[in-house]
């Protein structure tokens, strides 16, 4: 049970952020906290011609968190703006159990999974996914 | 001599408790998440059980025979309360669904009558949020100014500064997260110098020590039933009773009024004209139930085997290097918990990891994220201990923690510090 929640690619994203730190120049920063636990991720990103080209995430929380961040930003670099908060819709919905997990594109994200067998865990995960969601929005 | 409980004592005990008698992800659950809240033995869960059996009916109106019982057991639970705190009379105790509640009907009410523009009410680092947001609320309403008693480095409170402006001092008796005993007594004395008044927050000192309202001269005393073995929604305001008098009801409805005329209302006596609304009657009568057993175990009994059980634990824990425990050390000048965080691993992340091996604990900043903050912390993992606790369950803690270490791995950037 446990290792379905710490999979070796999620303890490894813990253990390695990739995309730590900050964008520079920050075209989209936006902070968010989750208050139940404390955690906090900020997201930043420089954009140019409309496309994400670097996105970072800093900030501290619980190896869900940090793993979830590290490969989300994995996951949106390239993308356009509307691409992005698609991307990062399909996701939630995933963890809302609204649609099952999978589809094209997962990689890593395939890793996050198990989360959903820990109910309360699911909030570790999407912190970093709600905070994008609302930096790009407030961009748009 | 000492008193303590055996071996037998404690197999009776938890004998009395049917939810610890099951297993949790197929381990032997180790309840240690009594802060949070308590269980109940069957003793509690019974009563309530009986009173909705047997006699349900609302209090202080029916004229019937139900009504009667119900009201009798509701007046006799205050009655046992009463005595358990030495307050001097049962009607200086006002029944509420909790801590918070009995805080904020003396943040409406009292505080809200009383304070003005420029009055200070004096908290600590260590109160949890519903010692401190009632009175951000007060201040916001009055004008008045919220100071803090700083932390010594143990997690012990430095001298108060404790001034003419000063008009109320709101404490909490022991910390949720640091374990610190706060020495209210002193501090009431201070606060009644220069006229202030003194909340006292018992929240975490009720359910595992004696306490003596009069003897510590508090002013108001608060404190919630579930964790002291009681029902959730029990919970008690003890106040002076020329306090009480004075100040205006919190909430108005039935039961609070003597006397409602097509334009305005008479207040009824202590402690009703605070009890507005058909009252928490099974969980009063509970919360009444559990006092007659804690009682019946004896606090200075409990107290010494929690004092036993946390000293061990303080004492197992630091042997690991990793680990970083707050508040003071010595188990003599805290509460039966223990909050730490470990290496570099997450508390929630321990969390989880103690779950699977049916292990409670809580992970969080409590609700005291003034406190987290002062500390430098975001989260804190905590194991509470009561009466229940085993040294064997301490072993199984410390036993995890080192499987969490091996899982985990090291996590040199584990603990990111970003902002």
């Amino acid at each position: 049970m446990l290792e379905e929640l710490y999979q070796e690619i999620i303890l490894d994203h813990y253990r390695r952020p990739r995309n730590r730190g900050k964008a520079v120049p920050a075209d989209l920063a936006y902070k968010d906290s989750n208050p139940l636990c404390g955690d906090e991720i900020e997201v930043t990103a420089t954009l140019v011609d409309g496309k994400i080209k670097d996105i970072k995430f800093d900030g501290h929380g619980c190896s869900i968190c940090l793993a979830s961040s590290s490969i989300m930003t994995g996951k949106l670099v390239g993308k356009t703006l509307a691409e992005a908060l698609n991307y990062i819709e399909n996701f939630q919905k995933m963890m809302r159990g609204d649609i099952p997990f999978g589809g094209k594109e997962m990689g890593d994200l395939k890793a996050l999974e198990g989360v959903l067998k820990f109910p309360v865990r699911v909030k570790c995960a999407t912190l970093a996914w709600h905070t994008a969601h609302r930096g790009i929005t407030a961009k748009l | 001599m000492i008193e303590r409980l055996d071996a037998v004592e404690l197999e009776e005990i938890r004998d009395d408790f049917p939810i610890l008698q099951q297993r949790v992800h197929g381990k032997p659950l180790i309840y240690f998440d009594n802060a949070a809240t308590s269980q109940k033995p069957r003793q509690v869960i019974e009563t309530l059980n009986d009173y909705y059996r047997r006699y349900n009916a609302n209090v202080h109106r029916g004229i019937h025979a139900l009504a009667e019982r119900a009201t009798r057991e509701y007046e006799l639970a205050r009655h046992t309360i009463a005595k358990f705190i030495n307050a001097p009379a049962p009607e200086t105790v006002v029944f509420t669904r909790g801590t918070t509640e009995a805080i904020n009907l003396v943040a409406y009410s009292w505080a809200r009558a009383n304070l003005k523009q420029g009055d200070e009410i004096l908290i600590t680092w260590m109160e949890h949020h519903s010692n401190i947001v009632p009175w951000y609320q007060v201040a916001a309403a009055t004008g008045a100014v919220i100071k803090r008693i700083d932390l010594n480095a143990d997690g012990t409170l430095a001298i108060p500064a404790i001034n003419p402006r000063t008009k109320l001092v709101a404490v909490t008796q022991c910390s949720n997260v640091l374990g610190t005993i706060n020495p209210v007594k002193e501090l009431a004395a201070a606060a009644h110098k220069v006229g202030a008044l003194i909340l006292v927050d018992g929240a975490q000192s009720v359910p595992h020590l004696a306490v003596d309202v009069q003897a510590l001269d508090a002013d108001f005393f608060v404190f919630s039933g579930h964790k002291m073995l009681g029902p959730t929604a029990s919970g008690v305001l003890y106040g002076k009773r020329a306090l009480l008098e004075g100040m205006p009801p919190f909430m108005g409805g039935g039961e609070m009024i003597r006397e409602v005329s097509a334009t305005g209302f008479t207040t009824n006596d202590l402690p009703y004209k605070f009890e507005a609304g058909t009252p928490n009657i099974a969980e009063s009568i509970g919360l009444g139930i559990a006092v007659d057993y804690l009682q019946k175990v004896g606090l200075d009994k409990i107290r010494q085997h929690e004092k036993e059980i946390t000293a061990y634990a303080l004492e197992r824990l630091q042997e690991m290097i990793e680990i970083k425990i707050y508040g003071p050390l010595d188990a003599e000048k805290r509460g039966g918990l223990v909050a730490f965080t470990f290496s570099d691993i997450h508390p929630h992340d321990l969390a989880t990891f103690f779950d699977q091996e049916g292990i409670a604990i809580r992970a969080g900043h409590h609700c005291a994220m003034p406190l987290h903050k002062h500390l430098g912390i975001g989260a804190t993992a905590r194991a509470s201990f009561y009466l229940y606790n085993t040294r064997a369950e301490v072993d199984a803690l410390v036993a995890t923690l080192q499987k969490a270490k091996k899982f985990f791995g090291a996590c040199p950037t584990g603990r990111a510090l970003g902002f």
